[in-house]
């Protein structure tokens, strides 16, 4: 009895946009599973999928935090190219035919490592252009992705890497006992985030920082050193995204997944948090990027265009924030 | 205020002349007025984008769904007049286009100047609405027939010769719409009432709602009339390509927001103007033409463009305060 009433309770204290999100993903499982019961509903569906949307989830995550703090970062898809591709150089350059075992795993774990640092460094030059020099987040990070794909770009002359060792693919396409790695490294990494934003001082910053920049100046928040870190979270998010990326597809190129940047943003608006800055939770963008794979893979069983699932995708965005905004708001008045 | 803004404009032109005579002395092809026309031509899409972008921008908002209404204009517009099959004049599939657009602009209106949604994420979702619906409902094949008075007008020059190596060259016609257009809309933001509250809205939206300035009706018409000028953009597309592809257009829109934030139109709304727009788009351009002939591979096009729009945002932030000090300093010298 004491139990109902305090999951009753749990029940109003979610925030209404997320009981809406939460609802309409569950119609559209439901939807898919009633019309295609015998291919959605199977374990190897759901193992495909929990393959397939870890990269966006991930990419949803960076672009969250840099929402939060009431900036954009278009710069990340230019940044996972960027770091998969150096990542790359380095990884074919420490092995060749003699390498053994040991030298395999040493020359993946360090170019993993080096691919991460380069995700910090750009995440570094953006929050300097942001934070430092004061240009505003979209023109920094609009800059910024053409000048991250272009180095990509000019480095491999437009052409694909290719010839990773077949022990990297782990990454991207092993799995552990039932559970794909990638749907690991996204779990990991929405803890780490969610624990990053609820329980730190610099992830309070970030919500104070996105609220109300001006108060949080008069608040003692350091405002420069909490968006540089930022940033930097961001830009290390997105370098693992490439890294699982490059993992899958078993190749690097300076102009895969060039739509990941809008539909990052469109998860990540659909999963309740703001553009313009102090409000966002973790786990309304993973239901947001689930419902997101419930509707590619069930329209792909389906036999629907892609382009179906961006028509709904985009009907569903514009009626939940209408909803969101004119109920809610009308209820405050 | 409006000095400031003149001096980004100033300081553009200059770039936009060192830069010039930079290639120009490396390539002395690129002052011959066959290059120069074949630069307007490409810019004249990109152009009447720009202004789109612009207009929403000094209204205070980011819009991200105008490649797409471009796009589903065209396309559509070439697969009625094709299923209609009749000979008509040149200005009624521009008109045709422009109406579509304009209904496509006016569900943003109704959405985001009459129902007061943020810009950004509706025009997301319409984005994705109106280009997944064109794919899904109306088309997704390539259509290389286009009528026969978009074809005449492709290969319309106002001026036009034969160069010595046989190529013909020539100032196009397409250049004029966007001239027409540009002045338009320039003269409509100067000196009329209406120009005059899409920047006051943009400015502030509380102050411009206190003034009594009817702040739905003005936000619906802009959307209104960017959704038409996008149709008429993306049917240009079509007929200067021959051709009308429903994947088109959409991906350019990051090239475009480049441009216009170049041409110092300010991302918070109430402030910018035509001339830097179209010389934003100009110097894009330009750099794009240029790099091809000084002789670097394409693939660094990313890379400079990239550069060049970090380090005139650079320029203009940090020229803001030196501007402010600059008045500060005068303030003090008064007193």
């Amino acid at each position: 009895m004491k139990r109902k009433s305090i999951q009753v309770a749990l029940l109003r204290q979610l925030d209404p946009s997320f009981k809406r999100l939460l609802f309409i993903t569950f119609i559209i499982f439901s939807i898919m599973a009633f019309l295609r019961p015998s291919s959605f509903l199977t374990s190897r569906n759901m193992v495909s999928m929990a393959f397939q949307f870890p990269e966006m989830g991930i990419l949803a995550l960076a672009i969250s935090i840099a929402f939060i703090s009431g900036g954009m970062d278009l710069s990340l898809v230019g940044i996972s190219n960027l770091s998969g591709i150096l990542g790359g150089y380095l990884m074919l350059g420490l092995i060749n035919e003699q390498t053994g075992t040991i030298g395999i795993f040493f020359a993946i774990a360090v170019s993993i490592l080096a691919s991460l640092c380069v995700g910090v460094l750009c995440g570094v030059l953006n929050g300097v252009l942001i934070s430092r020099l004061n240009i505003s987040p979209i023109l920094a990070t609009l800059g910024t992705m053409q000048l991250y794909t272009g180095i990509a770009l000019i480095l491999t002359k437009g052409s694909a890497l290719i010839g990773f060792p077949q022990d990297f693919s782990f990454l991207g396409q092993g799995s552990v006992g039932l559970i794909p790695v990638p749907l690991i490294i996204f779990l990991i990494t929405a803890f780490g985030l969610h624990h990053l934003l609820s329980r730190t001082y610099m992830g309070h910053s970030c919500y104070y920082i996105g609220t109300n920049q001006k108060a949080a100046k008069f608040a003692g928040i350091p405002i420069a050193r909490t968006l540089l870190k930022t940033y930097m979270v961001s830009g290390m998010l997105a370098a693992l995204a490439g890294i699982i990326m490059m993992s899958r597809v078993n190749s690097a190129k300076a102009d895969f997944g060039s739509s990941y940047t809008m539909q990052s943003i469109l998860v990540a608006v659909l999963g309740g948090v703001s553009p313009l800055g102090g409000k966002g939770k973790v786990a309304g963008v993973i239901i947001a990027v689930l419902a997101l794979q419930f509707l590619s893979s069930g329209f792909g069983m389906l036999r629907m265009s892609q382009y179906a699932k961006e028509f709904v995708w985009g009907f569903l965005l514009v009626a939940l924030v209408a909803m969101n905004i004119l109920w809610d708001g009308r209820k405050s008045r | 205020m409006k000095k400031k803004i003149r001096s980004h404009e100033f300081y553009l032109l200059l770039i936009f002349i060192l830069f010039s005579l930079f290639v120009g002395l490396l390539n002395p092809a690129f002052f011959s007025f066959g290059n120069l026309f074949k630069i307007l031509k490409s810019s004249v899409e990109m152009g009447l984008l720009a202004i789109c972008f612009m207009l929403v921008l000094i209204l205070g908002g980011i819009d991200m769904s105008f490649p797409a209404i471009a796009v589903a204009s065209m396309y559509m517009t070439v697969s009625f007049l094709n299923a209609l099959g009749l000979d008509l004049p040149l200005i009624v599939p521009f008109l045709i286009a422009g109406g579509i657009g304009a209904v496509f602009g006016s569900i943003n209106g109704i959405l985001i100047g009459i129902l007061e949604l943020p810009t950004l994420i509706i025009t997301l979702g319409t984005m994705s609405l109106i280009h997944g619906g064109l794919v899904v409902f109306v088309g997704k094949s390539w259509i290389s027939t286009l009528p026969k008075a978009l074809v005449e007008f492709s290969k319309a020059n106002i001026i036009q010769w034969t160069s010595s190596g046989g190529e013909i060259q020539g100032l196009h016609a397409s250049v004029l719409i966007l001239v027409g257009i540009a002045i338009l809309v320039g003269i409509i933001l100067k000196y009329t009432w209406f120009g005059r509250s899409v920047f006051a809205i943009g400015g502030n939206l509380e102050v411009a709602k206190r003034h009594g300035i009817p702040v739905a009706k003005i936000r619906f018409l802009v959307f209104v009339f960017v959704g038409a000028l996008g149709g008429i953009a993306g049917l240009l597309h079509g007929t200067l390509v021959r051709m009308a592809n429903p994947f088109d257009i959409i991906g350019t829109e990051l090239n475009v927001i480049a441009a216009v934030v170049l041409g110092g139109v300010s991302l918070s709304g109430g402030s910018g103007t035509i001339q830097g727009t179209i010389l934003g788009v100009l110097l894009i351009n330009i750099v794009n033409n240029s790099l091809i002939l000084i002789g670097m591979p394409s693939y660094w096009q990313k890379f400079f463009i990239g550069a060049i729009v970090i380090l005139s945002t650079l320029f203009t932030a940090n020229r803001g305060k030196m501007v402010r000090v600059n008045i500060f300093r005068k303030g003090i010298k008064e007193i």
